[in-house]
C-alpha cells in the first residue's frame, strides 16, 4: 500500500512535537504522528497513554501547548472543531452525537440545511433526501433518509455519523473505539465501508483496544505509551504480541489468568428456576457453583443484560424463583439482591455504574453507606480509609481519593466500579462486559481479580461479547438467543464456533 | 466552594451598600427588618433547595403556602363551628394543634406530588404545575375565598416571633434551627448522600441499591413541609390570609433563591449555607434598589436580572475553567 504512494506527494497530515498538559498530568510529550492519503492508521495504547488527547487536538477540541500540525505539507492552526471541519478533519466520538428525534437526512445536514425560497429559507427536503440517499448508498446504509435516527441500530447510527462527515467533504476521519458497541456483523460491515473509503483516498485514524481488529484493518500502527511515541509497526509487522509489547513496554506473559480449582461439585451459590421477565419467554434455569466463572454469551439483544438486571432487581421478574445458597430470595429491588450478596457491575459504567461528577471516594462507598454510618450519620474517616484501601488493592491510578471519577481513564473507572462492590463480600458477582473499552493492562488486572474472587468461593457470571475473553476465562459458557438460553457448553467442548452456533440460533433449545 | 465564597462576598457587599445608604441611627432597624424577611424567605429556599438537589422541581410551592395558610385558619375558625353544627360537639382547636395539622397537610401534599413523579412517572414540572392550579383552587374554596379573622388567635405568637433574642430577630433563630437540621441531614448523613447521588445520576444510584423512589418522595415531602412551615409563619407574621393570592409566585422566589445559592437545576449540587445566602440576596437586593429610589414595582425585574447575571457568570467561569 505504502509503496504505491507517490513519494513526492506530502503526507495528508503530519503532527510533530505535540505537547499538552492538564493540571497535574502531562498528557502528551513531544508526540509525532503522520498519516498518508488513503491510509488507515491505527493508534493504540493503554488508557491514559494520550490517544484521546491527541485525537482531540487534531479535531480541534483541545489546543496543543506546543507542536506543529501540517496538512498537505502546509502548517495549519486548528483552534476549534469548526477549524478542523473546514480543513476536512472529523472526529467521530465513541458516544455518538446524533439528534435521535430527527431523521437520517436531518442529522446528516444538521446545522447546514439546504434551503430554497430565498429569504423564506424553506427546507429543501427533496435535495436533502437525494443527497443523503447518495451518501447512504455509498456506505451500504439501506434505509429511508426519513427514518428517525433513534429507531436505527447503533451500527447504523455510526454510519449516519460517517455519512455526515463525508457530506462535509472530510478527508480524515478519526474513529474513536468505533466497534465498542457493534455486533460482529456490524463490525464487518463497518470494515467494508472503511476499506471502500480508503480506496476513495480518504484517510482514517482508527483508535481501538481490540487488537484483532487493528491487525485486520490497519495499514500501519502507531503506539503511544505514557504520552509519548512508543513505536510504530508497518503492515507486515503488525501482530498481537508486537503491539502489546510496545503498549506495555514489556511482554505480557499471562493475559488471561485463570487457575482452576479441583472442580469439586459443591452446592450451587445461585439456583434460578423458570425465570422470566417477559411473558413471551420460556423460563430460564441456571446454577452456578462456588468458585465457578460462568460466561453468558450471545449476540446484542439476546437478553443477557436483561437477565443480569432481573437477577439484580432492576427489572421486574415476571415469573420464576431465585435461591441463593439454597435459600429462596424475593428480589423486588436491588437492595434485596445486595443484601443476599448478589452484586452487578453494569454494562455502561458511565451511565449506570458511576457518578462521574463525584469523587473516587464517594463512588467507592456509594453501595455501602449503611455500613459506613451509625444512626444514619456518615463516619467519614472510615469512608476515607475504605477508599484508600480500595485504591491500593485495585491499583486505581488517581492522585487522591477526592479526584473526580470522570477524570480517570476507562480502566481506572471500571476498577472504581469493582471497588464499589468488592469492598463487600459477594456471593454472586455479575459482570456485564467488564473489560469493554479498557486497556490491556487494566484488563489483565481485572482478570486476576476475577480469578482471586472465584478462589475465595464466590460465583461469577460474566456477560461478554469478546469471544477471546470468554474462552480465556470461563469454566462454562451459557449462550442466549432471543431471550432464551440456547445452550450450555462445558470447558472441554468450548470453541468460538460452538458459541456462535448457539448464539445464532443453530442449537437445539434447552 | 469557590462559587459559595463568591456569592457570600456579594451578600456582604449588599449589606455594606444597604448600611451605606442608611442613616447611622437607623442601621439597627433596617438590619432587623431585613433579618425578619430573610428568616421567612429562607424557609422556602431550603425546602426548594433540598428538592432541587435530588433533581426535582416544585412549581406548586406558592399554592401550597396559600392552601396551608387557609387550612391553618380553617382548623382554628371553622372546624369548631362545623363540629358544633353537625356533631353537636363543643371543641376548641388550640393553635399548636392547628400548626401540627398544617404540617401534616404539607406532608400529605408532598407525598401526593412525590408519588405522581415516582410511581406514575409523570414529569415533575407537569405534576407540580398542575398542583399549582389545584392547590390554589382548594385554598380559595375551602373557606369561600374570605379573608379570615385570625388576628386574635395568633397575637401571642405574633408578638413572640416579631421580637428578638440577643438582638437577633426570632425568625432568624427559627431559620438557623431549621437550617442546622437540614445541614446535618444533607451533609452528614447517608440520606443526604443519597439525595446528592440521585440528583447527580439517578441510574447509578438505583444500580447501587438506593431506593430512589422512596428518597425522591421524601424530597417532595421536605419541600411541601417547608412550604407549610412558611405558611404558619406567614399567618403568624401578617395575621391574615388572602386565599386568592397569598403565596402567589413564591415558588419562583424559592427556586430563584436556591439557584442563586448555588443549587444546580440539573441536580446533585447545592449546600444549605448557599441556600441561606441566596435567600438573603433575594431579600436585600430589592431593598437596596428601593433605597436607591428604584420603584418597587420593578422588584421582580431586579431579581430576575440578578439571577440571570449569576447564571451567565457561572457558565462563563465554568467554561473558562474547562479549557
Amino acid at each position: 500500500m505504502l509503496q504505491q504512494i507517490d513519494v513526492r506527494m506530502p503526507p495528508l497530515l503530519t503532527a510533530t512535537g505535540i505537547c499538552k498538559a492538564f493540571p497535574g498530568v502531562r498528557a502528551l510529550e513531544n508526540v509525532r504522528l503522520q498519516i498518508e492519503s488513503g491510509e488507515i492508521l491505527a493508534v493504540v495504547g493503554e488508557n491514559g497513554a494520550g490517544k484521546s488527547t491527541l485525537m482531540k487536538i487534531l479535531a480541534g477540541v483541545y489546543t496543543p501547548d506546543a507542536g506543529v500540525i501540517e496538512l498537505d505539507g502546509r502548517p495549519v492552526a486548528i483552534r476549534s472543531v469548526k477549524d478542523a471541519g473546514r480543513l476536512g478533519v472529523t472526529l467521530i466520538h465513541q458516544e455518538l452525537n446524533l439528534a435521535g428525534h430527527l431523521d437520517i437526512a436531518g442529522n446528516i445536514f444538521l446545522g447546514r440545511e439546504p434551503t430554497w425560497g430565498g429569504p423564506l429559507r424553506l427546507l429543501d427536503r427533496g435535495f436533502m433526501d437525494d443527497a443523503a440517499s447518495a451518501i447512504m448508498r455509498r456506505l451500504g446504509l439501506l434505509a429511508s433518509p426519513r427514518r428517525l435516527v433513534q429507531d436505527l441500530s447503533i451500527g447504523q447510527q455510526q454510519l449516519v455519523e460517517i455519512a455526515r462527515a463525508l457530506s462535509l467533504k472530510s478527508r480524515l476521519l478519526i474513529l474513536d473505539e468505533p466497534t465498542s458497541s457493534l455486533t460482529d456483523s456490524e463490525t464487518t460491515l463497518l470494515f467494508t465501508v472503511l476499506s471502500e473509503l480508503k480506496a476513495d483516498g480518504i484517510s482514517i485514524l482508527y483508535i481501538s483496544h481490540r487488537l484483532k481488529e487493528v491487525e485486520s484493518i490497519a495499514d500501519r500502527v502507531t503506539v503511544l505509551r505514557d504520552g509519548r511515541n512508543a513505536g510504530e509497526l508497518q503492515r507486515h509487522e503488525i501482530n498481537h504480541n508486537g503491539i502489546v509489547q510496545l503498549m506495555v513496554g514489556r511482554e505480557v506473559k499471562q493475559f488471561y489468568q485463570r487457575s482452576r480449582g479441583d472442580g469439586a461439585r459443591q452446592a450451587a451459590v445461585i439456583s434460578v428456576r423458570g425465570l422470566r421477565w417477559e411473558k413471551s419467554q420460556r423460563g430460564i434455569d441456571l446454577d452456578i457453583a462456588p468458585g465457578e466463572i460462568v460466561s453468558l454469551a450471545g449476540l446484542m439483544g439476546a437478553g443477557r443484560t436483561e437477565l443480569a438486571e432481573t437477577l439484580f432487581g432492576i427489572r421486574k421478574m415476571a415469573a420464576g424463583t431465585v435461591a441463593i445458597d439454597g435459600k429462596l430470595l424475593r428480589i423486588r429491588r436491588p437492595k434485596d439482591a445486595i443484601n443476599a450478596g448478589v452484586f452487578l457491575v453494569p454494562e455502561d459504567r458511565r451511565v449506570d455504574g458511576l457518578i462521574l461528577s463525584d469523587s473516587v471516594k464517594h463512588n467507592t462507598s456509594l453501595a455501602s453507606l449503611s455500613l459506613l454510618s451509625r444512626f444514619g450519620i456518615m463516619q467519614r474517616s472510615r469512608e476515607e480509609t475504605l477508599a484508600s484501601a480500595m485504591c491500593e488493592r485495585f491499583n486505581i491510578r488517581t492522585p487522591t481519593t477526592a479526584q473526580m471519577v470522570g477524570n480517570l481513564s476507562g480502566g481506572n473507572q471500571q476498577k472504581v466500579v469493582l471497588a464499589k462492590w468488592l469492598s463487600r463480600t459477594p456471593r454472586l458477582l455479575i459482570l456485564d462486559e467488564p473489560t469493554r473499552g479498557i486497556d490491556v493492562g487494566a484488563k489483565s488486572e481485572i482478570y486476576a481479580l476475577m480469578d482471586a474472587l472465584a478462589h475465595s468461593g464466590a460465583a461469577i457470571l460474566m456477560i461478554s461479547s469478546d469471544l477471546e475473553e470468554i474462552l480465556g476465562m470461563s469454566d462454562r459458557v451459557l449462550v442466549m438467543h432471543q431471550g432464551n438460553l440456547a445452550g450450555s457448553i462445558d470447558r472441554e467442548a468450548l470453541s468460538e464456533e460452538a458459541i456462535m452456533h448457539l448464539a445464532t440460533g443453530g442449537g437445539a433449545h434447552l | 466552594m469557590k462559587k459559595l465564597i463568591g456569592i457570600f462576598g456579594f451578600m456582604l457587599f449588599l449589606v455594606f451598600l444597604i448600611l451605606e445608604a442608611t442613616d447611622r441611627e437607623r442601621w439597627g432597624d433596617n438590619l432587623f427588618n431585613n433579618g425578619q424577611r430573610i428568616g421567612l424567605a429562607g424557609i422556602l429556599c431550603i425546602g426548594a433547595g433540598l428538592l432541587i438537589i435530588t433533581g426535582g422541581v416544585d412549581l406548586s410551592i406558592g399554592s401550597v403556602v396559600g392552601l396551608c395558610a387557609v387550612i391553618f385558619c380553617w382548623l382554628i375558625l371553622d372546624l369548631p363551628v362545623l363540629a358544633q353544627k353537625h356533631l353537636g360537639m363543643d371543641i376548641y382547636v388550640p393553635v399548636p394543634l392547628a400548626i401540627l395539622g398544617v404540617l401534616l397537610s404539607g406532608i400529605v401534599i408532598g407525598i401526593v406530588n412525590g408519588v405522581m413523579v415516582t410511581y406514575l412517572r409523570v414529569q415533575p414540572f407537569v405534576v407540580t404545575l398542575c398542583g399549582l392550579f389545584i392547590y390554589r383552587g382548594l385554598a380559595r374554596s375551602l373557606r369561600g375565598d374570605n379573608v379570615p379573622a385570625i388576628r386574635e388567635h395568633v397575637e401571642d405568637l405574633s408578638s413572640f416571633f416579631k421580637g428578638d433574642f440577643l438582638a437577633v430577630p426570632t425568625y432568624i433563630w427559627l431559620l438557623l434551627v431549621l437550617a442546622s437540621l437540614v445541614t446535618v441531614f444533607l451533609h452528614m448523613t447517608k440520606y443526604g448522600r443519597y439525595f446528592f447521588a440521585i440528583g447527580s445520576n439517578e441510574r447509578a444510584a438505583r444500580f447501587s441499591g438506593i431506593n430512589v423512589d422512596l428518597y425522591k418522595i421524601l424530597a417532595y415531602v421536605f419541600c411541601s413541609l417547608f412550604a407549610a412551615i412558611y405558611a404558619v409563619m406567614y399567618v403568624i407574621h401578617y395575621n391574615t390570609v388572602q386565599p386568592s393570592n397569598t403565596g402567589n409566585f413564591l415558588e419562583l422566589y424559592a427556586i430563584a433563591g436556591a439557584v442563586l445559592g448555588g443549587c444546580s437545576l440539573r441536580g446533585g449540587e447545592g449546600t444549605t449555607v448557599g441556600m441561606l445566602i441566596g435567600a438573603s440576596i433575594l431579600v436585600m437586593l430589592p431593598t437596596l434598589a428601593n433605597m436607591w429610589g428604584v420603584r418597587d414595582t420593578l422588584e421582580p425585574t431586579i431579581i430576575g436580572g440578578a439571577l440571570l447575571a449569576c447564571a451567565v457568570l457561572d457558565e462563563f467561569l465554568r467554561s473558562r475553567s474547562k479549557t
